[in-house]
């Protein structure tokens, strides 16, 4: 770990204006990430602007009658908030379902939309790998990839994305709120996470500097029909091997909206709106599922240690679907 | 004359509190000088080269960093390979030797160590060294790959059975036959507490050092050999230790660094791995036997042969006793097996939690269940058929193996009987349920061992002897020895431990240090009671100077007559008439090797076990465990039981999540931290019953205790693996079985 400086701020214009007095400054709210990654020196930054005492720390009503959840809430007081828990019961499924209540705890939910992908390569600095040294390779693809992209990879990059609680953003449709040099902005969840291409460096959309001041949950009708599934290597305190968020709206046993995202399988949670809607209208049953569940996968491609995800995410799609529909109970 | 019955009580751990409230002190929290400094080690990116230049001006120019320790400027040390070898070092090979060259042999070899005046400034120093390296890509790593290579060591550890009866030629005649592979990879210890030496230095290089380890008087003689010391030069000291499983068997690099730096710069120096580091050196071996069985129609084990091959390193020859478990679990006459190791670019492996036993019973428990099968019979009652009366691979009668009482008991509380034979018989929604079985066993040894105790005339004890407690309970199971062959309220008896300047005694491994160091105490504690007694019968006007010892019980911290248990004189009373203020003795005790190695002495287990399979998904969650023990005496049945607790959840580790993933092109274990190396949380263990079957035995050792630290894990990876199978119908032969073999 190198030596840096640390400032404390409380408004959001000192935390910005920080910025321009130092190389390689950094925002630190819980650190969970952060700090793991300075340790092993893959995140050298010279100066920490610790933001967790900015006000965007609320849960608010939105006008539209959705929810705002302030960026520095942490993890689990956003997933134990009773609102959170009625209305969007998906969100506080799949935040839950990650880390351990120590860290759900320290980690914020501004934070946890930008933690880094987990693959080992990034996280040892003796190894080639493009997304910490742009141009130095990727150990990964030839390496050894349990935990890795099955979709929307590319040849410098197969990382994935490690959150759950994104993967249930993504599903919701929620925006993000953004606030820089520029002034302020929103940004839909689906452009927040970007894919590699040849830019793996790059995990997000976010300006320099910007700082995420809270994100927005649209009103919906997802909370009869949710389910947040993830699968992994053990049944606690591990990060996704697949997952699967779904939100249903349902007439009877008529599906008239179909929200899935994937989690585990991509460099951001996966949404493929196209196969969601052979869903809509349809009636919920096992056939109809599989449907989706192929046209989910069906460009997706395995690179030897992690090519059983590709039948993997075929079966959480379709077992989480079940159990949303209320077909099977939930797990 | 044992009264007090301490022995078999459920006793709490008499450290439990300093423990729990943070007074107990491991070897990185003894901070007990000002101006201790500290080094922080960096490790080699590459896995095989040479370093051709190393530039540490940079770092060094750092204010408050003290030195930069590489293998350009450090020398003059012991030049023979046995003065760095330690009391678990392999046969064969050359320790390897922190900068000892240029060369780079292995993943996260130590190359340099920074010391500086804090913790955080001698991390940040260690980036700004700059290494340039030769670089060899010739890399020879990955067991399976390089099977070709294989070959017989110059020795082993536990010479390998000799072939009995026509083992090929008994195969070919048998009506069922079975051959499978087995593989599990590489494992790493993972203790909670980081390896860690703290060094005190003192004038005219007199060091005190604490250090993490198994064996203080291993790591004093390791370090005086190498740096030429004298014993009270070099007094190591480690009180707690926070887990170590194999791991503190060696001495580790860290505490040659903090001995080397503290004498260099007469400087405190402490030095603490990070958890990446702790996967730099020994682990379990990846391992892969190939197993054949044969049996006749009705079920009788008429063959088995079983080839091993382990990895080692490229310096040593680590071997451990893998196949003969094949032989001396059930009766079968003909067997021949072999066992070759692999020398490959990675550190050198390390004894891990019962060594060669979990691996080799897992590939025979397994190979035996499937035979079970293919024969049409319970796999239970198939082991119960072939059961073992005596020791075939060494001749020898058993010493106690009331294995048969393990099959029995464990069955009826699991609820074996109710078992439905098929395969995929048993469903509970998505959740495919098996029942499975496997036997455990392990080695009753004793070693010999050196005690002092002294007992005050207030009726209070020490006991003293240079064992270790690595969490397994040592410090309250000898409290416990102690006061009931003195016969003293437990509160007034200390045991201590874990000081190279206390009496002999041997590493606290392989499962002998309740029975070693218990027959030590217990020896001592006689002595100091016969002395207690003859000074009895001389004070004026004894109750007991016509008696004999058998006319007496001790209790309670009193001499009293068996026959008027009104009759007593206190031991405050007889010291203090008999003007003495203290009764020391020391004793050596040995194991009797003239009647023990007449027989066979192994400690037992039956492990039942049912799992739950995800059939779309393949997760396994292992739902109910029964192990039922066969271990001689339990001293502390609630010590005891958390042990076999411990090597349960290990063998579910070892079964479904442990993996150190070694990269093939790199020849770097990468899933090197515990969010990645998995082993199991709260969530993974549901219930999980233990039951200590009687067993008597008075050959082991005089206590009768055959030691637990190691049986709990036997075994238990086979059981979920022929559960799994009985769920799924699928045979998963290696290991860990991750859900994606199961899909
Ligand atoms: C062992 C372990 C297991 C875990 N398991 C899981 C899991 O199973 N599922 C899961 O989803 N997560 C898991 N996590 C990740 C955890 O959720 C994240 O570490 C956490 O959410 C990060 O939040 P933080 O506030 O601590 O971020 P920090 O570490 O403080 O910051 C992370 C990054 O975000 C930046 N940042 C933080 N807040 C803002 C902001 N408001 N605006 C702009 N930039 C900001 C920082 O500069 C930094 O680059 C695990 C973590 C660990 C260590
Ligand atoms: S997958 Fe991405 S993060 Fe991993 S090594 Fe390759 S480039 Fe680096």
């Amino acid at each position: 770990m190198n030596r840096f400086t640390f400032a404390s701020v409380t408004d959001i214009s000192t935390a910005i204006a920080e910025l321009d007095e130092h190389d390689t400054p950094k925002y630190i709210a819980g650190g969970t990430n952060l700090l793991d990654l300075m340790k092993v020196n893959v995140e050298k930054p010279d100066h920490l602007i610790d933001i967790s005492n900015l006000a965007f720390n609320q849960l608010e009503e939105l006008p539209d009658g959705g929810l705002r959840l302030g960026a520095l809430i942490t993890n689990a007081e956003t997933a134990w908030n009773k609102q959170v828990k009625t209305r969007y019961p998906l969100l506080s499924k799949a935040i839950l379902s990650g880390a351990s209540a120590q860290l759900r705890n320290m980690a914020t939910n501004g934070g946890n939309l930008l933690q880094r992908t987990r693959c080992y390569y990034f996280y040892d600095t003796a190894t080639p790998c493009n997304k910490r040294e742009p141009g130095s390779g990727c150990s990964a693809i030839k390496g050894y990839n349990r935990i890795h992209a099955i979709l929307g990879a590319s040849e410098d990059c197969i990382a994935t994305h490690p959150s759950d609680m994104c993967v249930a953003l993504a599903a919701l449709d929620a925006v993000v709120n953004v606030t820089g040099r520029d002034g302020d902005r929103s940004i839909p969840f689906a452009n927040f996470h970007r894919l590699p291409g040849d830019r793996p460096d790059l995990d997000n959309t976010l300006g320099a500097g910007e700082i995420i001041t809270s994100v927005d949950l649209p009103p919906n009708n997802f909370a009869q029909h949710f389910e947040y599934l993830k699968v992994r290597d053990r049944a606690s305190y591990a990060f996704a091997l697949v997952s699967v968020a779904v939100a249903l709206e349902m007439d009877g046993n008529i599906m008239t909206k179909a929200r899935i995202a994937l989690g585990g399988v991509a460099h951001k949670p996966w949404r493929n709106t196209e196969a969601e809607n052979l869903l809509t209208n349809q009636v919920a049953v096992m056939e109809n599922f599989k449907k989706v569940a192929d046209a989910i996968t069906k460009d997706a491609l395995g690179y030897g240690d992690n090519s059983f995800k590709i039948e993997l995410a075929k079966r959480a799609v379709i077992r989480a679907l079940m159990q949303a529909a209320g077909l099977e109970v939930q797990s | 004359m044992i009264t007090t019955n301490y022995i078999g009580q459920p006793v709490n751990r008499v450290d439990g509190r300093a423990k729990v409230t943070g007074q107990a002190k491991y070897a990185a929290e003894f901070n007990v000088v000002s101006g201790i400094t500290y080094g922080f080690v960096v490790s080699s990116p590459v896995t095989k080269g040479k370093i051709t230049a190393v530039n540490t001006r940079q770092a060094l120019s750092q204010k408050g960093v003290l030195q930069v320790f590489t293998h350009e400027n450090v020398s003059g040390l012991a030049w023979f390979d046995r003065s760095y070898k330690d009391q678990d070092a392999p046969k064969d090979g050359s320790p390897f030797r922190p900068f000892q060259n240029n060369e780079i042999q292995f993943s996260l070899q130590p190359i340099a160590l920074v010391v500086a005046e804090t913790y955080e400034l001698a991390r940040y120093a260690a980036s700004l060294i700059h290494f340039e390296y030769e670089v060899d890509d010739q890399l020879v790593v990955g067991l399976e790959q390089n099977l070709d290579k294989a070959r017989k060591p110059k020795s082993y550890k536990v010479p390998v059975t000799k072939p009995r009866g026509d083992a090929n030629e008994a195969f070919e005649q048998s009506a069922i036959k079975h051959h499978g592979d087995y593989y599990h990879g590489s494992e790493h210890h993972n203790p909670m507490e980081m390896h860690a030496t703290t060094v005190i230095y003192g004038d005219d290089d007199k060091l005190t050092i604490y250090d993490k380890t198994q064996g203080v008087q291993n790591s004093q003689s390791y370090v005086k050999k190498i740096f030429g010391l004298s014993d009270d030069q070099a007094r190591v000291i480690s009180p707690f230790v926070g887990g170590a499983f194999g791991s503190g068997l060696r001495p580790q690099y860290q505490l040659f660094m903090a001995v080397l730096a503290s004498l260099e710069l007469k400087r405190s120096v402490k030095v603490v791995l990070t958890r990446q580091q702790m996967f730099s050196f020994g682990h379990r071996p990846a391992t892969l036997q190939k197993v054949i069985i044969g049996a006749s129609a009705d079920g009788k084990l008429q063959s088995i042969i079983n080839k091993a091959y382990t990895e080692t390193s490229q310096f040593e020859e680590y071997t451990e006793n893998i196949v003969n478990w094949s032989g001396y679990l059930y009766h079968c006459e003909n067997v021949d097996f072999d066992h070759q190791i692999v020398s490959q670019d990675v550190y050198t492996p390390l004894d891990m939690r019962a060594p060669g036993g979990v691996t080799g019973v897992y590939a025979i428990e397994c190979a035996v269940d499937e035979t079970a099968y293919k024969a049409g019979i319970d796999p239970l009652e198939f082991r119960m058929m072939n059961y073992a009366e005596k020791d075939l691979n060494d001749d020898l009668p058993f010493s106690s193996r009331e294995l048969m009482q393990c099959y029995l008991q464990g069955a009826e509380r699991f609820g074996w009987r109710k078992r439905n034979p098929e395969v995929r018989s048993m469903r509970e929604g998505h959740n495919l349920i098996g029942w499975g079985v496997a036997t455990g066993a392990w080695e009753a040894q004793q070693m010999p061992v050196r005690a002092k105790a002294k007992l005050s005339a207030d009726g209070k004890l020490t006991v003293s002897t240079a064992t270790s407690d690595i969490g397994t309970g040592t410090y309250t199971s000898m409290t416990q020895v102690a006061a009931e062959t003195l016969g003293l309220p437990i509160e007034d008896v200390l045991f201590k431990l874990g000081d190279s300047a206390m009496p002999l005694a041997p590493l606290q491994g392989g499962s002998w240090t309740a029975a070693s160091v218990g027959s030590a105490v217990k020896l001592v504690c006689e002595d100091i009671r016969s002395k207690l007694f003859s000074m009895a019968r001389k004070v004026d006007n004894s109750p007991f100077a016509n008696a004999d010892t058998d006319d007496v019980i001790f209790d309670s911290g009193k001499i009293i007559s068996k026959s008027n248990p009104q009759v007593y004189l206190t031991v405050s009373e007889i010291m203090h008439q008999s003007g003495v203020n203290v009764i020391e003795e020391d004793t050596t005790s040995l194991p009797n090797m003239l009647k023990q190695k007449q027989y066979s002495r192994y400690t037992h287990s039956a492990v039942f076990v049912e799992v739950k399979v995800d059939e779309d998904l393949g997760t396994v969650h292992v739902t109910r465990v029964v192990s039922a023990v066969a271990g001689g005496r339990i001293i502390n049945p609630k010590t005891a039981r958390s042990q076999v607790l411990g090597g349960v959840v290990w063998g579910i580790s070892q079964a479904l999540q442990e993996d150190t993933i070694l990269d093939n092109n790199i020849g770097r274990f990468m899933n090197h931290d515990l969010a990645e190396y998995h082993i199991p949380v709260n969530a993974d263990i549901k219930d999980i019953e233990v039951i200590f079957v009687e067993e008597h035995d008075d050959i082991v050792n005089p206590l009768g205790v055959k030691g637990l630290g190691e049986i709990g894990i036997v075994g238990v990876a086979a059981a979920i693996s022929n559960a799994v199978y009985h769920a799924t119908g699928k045979r998963v032969r290696d290991l860990p079985i991750q859900l994606n073999k199961l899909m």
